[in-house]
């Protein structure tokens, strides 16, 4: 038996994804921009993903960018906003725990002139709003706040954000990065006041390589891919058909009748796994409870142990977990969430993080929690000094 | 234009009696070297030259590179090839040689023409006067220098004739082949694959031994060194990989001996190790990335302590390089590039935070003795357990 606990970092692909984009690939493998038949049949690929995807977000099919993934879509929603507005002012705001896909285009933006502000946190990693209302301007065009932390699963206040925002200037640009809760929560941005709202497939069982944003109408960005005018020019190049309607495949097996109950059902085993794991000595949980969290993330710190040996030491026993973020787990650097909510110096070399999907069971769950029974009095007895 | 390649050999063409032998060895690498380009060549010894010549379209660029990683080799001459037409059709094919290899012609030049045929109607102060000739009539801007040219024009009247001028220096050295075998200590650093291809370079045939330590080193760490011995590999050929399960010694290391003595007595393990496993195939010697004083256990007193469990001799071709001196000649040879991935290898997992400096070998003897009851049966354990991997 093995224990995939990484699916933060991607998911495996359903098998009717992988039927579906197989398909696109051997079958209906024509440009969708070409003008014959073959153009045609592929083109209805992506208008079946569109419509699956705005249904599963209560929006128009025309407000959906496919892109190449979640970074693409980040890096499009932040720079493309900044581009559109730039003449309106100068100021973004943007929470200090975004992932890299966000905090790097902020980056950039500094490096262009504009002027950034970083919300600090509290212990569990939620934005302070306080700082929000202080911050917001008369130059201030855009605000950045992710749905779900990739890293503690912490659920920010989108919605009090959204209206804090638009109260104080409708025009203002709200873009969030739902990566890590789209699949995971009903999300309807009209009802959030959210303007931008970036999706990866490869998290929620579709293709690597694929992902969306979401453009409220008439929401103002420049394109930063350009080319052939594909998409109504906010994406240029021929769309990855096969992805694309993989990605709309996986939305559709997720966003169904059956929903709620799989989710309840993922709150009850992260419950269970967390109460479990607190019984063990020495062992720290970061971020929220109950529905404050994502569904599918849970955050340990295991004081004394190295992360990345326990990570190895799991996987010695096929059992596959991150340290903190997968993606900064190439980084030698220390994690930028756990830095900004303040946790122990001495846990942050020594976090793992779990991550479940649909089909994480109890007893992948046990599994672990009896590994780590056995793993971490070893690993501590052997500890650098 | 160019068909083949004149390979010049340095030191190889004053060993007496045992030449063949290291001919035999130059042309061998150079046929392993090739074999990995797009292109066939044929590559034979031939009146004290090595030639290799394509017999199919080829790649200039991709078969210099390939030649450079050659040792034994000091220069590789582009040859442009022709068969014997008469004279005028040497000359046109001289004069549209020198046309598109020197676009600037204001230089001087000495033509040095060599009868290897005998029945050549010219002999080669002919040719060389009517090429020289031939040459300042459709070239007006250059001047002959018969002592000191900048362009020294070979024309060799074999069979075939090859006309060739220009150099490219190889990596000097000895062929691989023709020194016997040594095991290296393969880290996942810097120093040790620019060992390996120092001793590599004096002809020595490489093994190589890579201590793992799962779940404290990852698979990661493996595949980094599994790369760098390819990169060895392309100057060395092939080499086998000896991956050594290093976690239980270390951890009974950590258990029973002091902690600032951990790396030198883990040093000396490493090398026990590595020797055993040398011996076992055959090699002459160990090699190491050694450098005196870059880290504690590399200063005199923790060299002379690891030292002292060898039998066979250690090589330290770094000894006295400066850590950029390192760093330079792995830039050169390709696999600094590789080495700085940030993969944790064995030696930085347990690290004291004061590790001695300056350890006494009688004390380390003294405290190695507290492994007593389980060392052996660790020790074959981890001999027995090796994987070998072979890289091409």
């Amino acid at each position: 038996m093995e224990a995939y606990l990484d699916n933060s970092a991607t998911t495996k692909c359903a098998r009717e994804v992988v039927e579906t984009v197989v398909k696109a690939m051997q079958d209906d493998y024509g440009n969708p921009s070409s003008k014959h038949m073959k153009g045609v049949d592929a083109e209805q690929y992506i208008k079946q993903a569109a419509a699956t995807i705005a249904r599963s977000l209560k929006c128009q099919e025309k407000e959906l960018v496919f892109t190449s993934g979640g970074t693409e879509s980040n890096n499009m929603a932040i720079i493309g906003t900044a581009m559109a507005n730039k003449r309106r002012g100068n100021h973004v705001i943007v929470s200090s725990v975004e992932h890299s896909s966000v905090k790097e285009p902020f980056n950039f933006l500094e490096e262009q002139g504009f002027r950034v502000t970083y919300l600090p946190v509290d212990a569990q990693g939620r934005v302070s709003i306080d700082a929000l209302r202080e911050a917001l301007d008369s130059e201030t065009i855009l605000v950045s706040v992710m749905y779900a932390n990739n890293e503690i699963g912490t659920v920010e206040p989108i919605e009090e954000i959204g209206q804090i925002v638009k109260q104080f200037n409708p025009e203002i640009v709200y873009h969030v990065d739902a990566i890590q809760a789209y699949g995971k929560f009903k999300i309807v941005p009209k009802k959030l006041n959210i303007d931008l709202l970036s999706v990866s497939g490869h998290k929620i069982h579709g293709p690597k390589g694929t992902g969306f944003l979401y453009v409220k109408e008439k929401t103002k960005i420049k394109p930063i891919i350009l080319g052939g005018g594909q998409q109504k020019a906010m994406r240029s190049g021929t769309e990855n058909v096969p992805g694309i309607a993989g990605l709309g495949v996986a939305a559709g097996l997720i966003y169904n009748s059956a929903f709620d109950e799989k989710i309840q059902k993922m709150y009850d085993l992260r419950s269970y796994f967390i109460e479990e794991l607190q019984k063990l000595p020495d062992v720290t949980i970061n971020g929220c409870m109950g529905r404050e969290s994502a569904p599918h993330i849970v955050s340990a710190s295991f004081r004394g142990v190295r992360a990345e040996v326990l990570l190895h030491a799991l996987e010695d026993r096929k059992i596959y977990v991150s340290s903190g973020s997968a993606c900064s787990s190439n980084k030698p650097g220390l994690s930028n969430t756990l830095v900004a909510i303040h946790l122990d110096p001495d846990l942050l070399d020594s976090t793992i993080r779990f991550s479940f999907s649909f089909e994480t069971t109890k007893e992948e769950l046990d599994m672990t929690l009896e590994a780590l029974k056995e793993l971490l009095p070893v690993l501590r007895k052997y500890t650098r000094h | 234009m160019y068909k083949a390649f004149l390979i010049k050999y340095g030191e190889i063409g004053v060993k007496g009696k045992n030449r063949y032998l290291f001919e035999d060895a130059l042309v061998r690498q150079i046929r392993y070297a090739l074999k990995k380009t797009d292109g066939e060549f044929e590559v034979t010894k031939e009146n004290g030259r090595i030639y290799a010549t394509a017999v199919s379209d080829f790649d200039f660029d991709e078969a210099v590179e390939a030649l450079k990683t050659v040792f034994g080799i000091i220069g590789i001459c582009p040859v442009v090839q022709i068969e014997d037409n008469g004279f005028d059709d040497l000359a046109d094919t001289v004069i549209k040689y020198f046309d598109s290899a020197y676009p600037d012609k204001h230089f001087s030049f000495k033509v040095n023409a060599r009868r290897a045929r005998k029945n050549y109607p010219m002999d080669s102060m002919e040719i060389n006067m009517e090429m020289g000739g031939r040459l300042l009539d459709a070239f007006p801007e250059l001047s002959v220098d018969v002592h000191n040219p900048d362009v020294l024009l070979q024309i060799e009247i074999r069979n075939k004739i090859n006309i060739y001028s220009t150099e490219i220096p190889g990596p000097g050295g000895m062929p691989v082949g023709t020194a016997g075998k040594a095991m290296l200590l393969l880290s996942g650093g810097i120093d040790s694959p620019v060992a390996g291809y120092m001793v590599a370079k004096r002809g020595v045939e490489l093994e190589a031994t890579y201590f793992h330590a799962p779940p404290y080193t990852s698979e990661r760490a493996k595949q980094k060194v599994i790369d760098l011995a390819k990169l060895v590999a392309k100057y060395s050929g092939p080499i086998t990989l000896n991956v050594v399960n290093f976690t239980d010694i270390q951890l009974a290391i950590y258990e029973k001996c002091p902690h600032d003595e951990l790396t030198i007595i883990m040093r000396r393990y490493m090398m026990r190790i590595a020797e055993e496993l040398g011996k076992e195939s055959g090699c002459l010697g160990l090699v190491t990335g050694e450098s005196i004083g870059q880290v504690a256990s590399q200063t005199m007193h923790s060299l002379y302590c690891t030292n002292e469990v060898c039998t066979m001799p250690v090589f330290r071709p770094v000894i006295g390089f400066d850590k950029q001196e390192i760093i330079d000649l792995s830039e050169k040879i390709g696999t600094y590039e590789t080495s700085i991935q940030p993969f944790e290898d064995c030696c930085t997992i347990f690290v004291a935070k004061h590790p001695v400096t300056k350890p006494n070998l009688n004390i380390i003897q003294r405290d190695e003795h507290n492994l007593d009851d389980c060392i052996d049966e660790l020790f074959k354990t981890a001999i027995e357990t090796t994987e070998k991997i072979r890289i091409e």
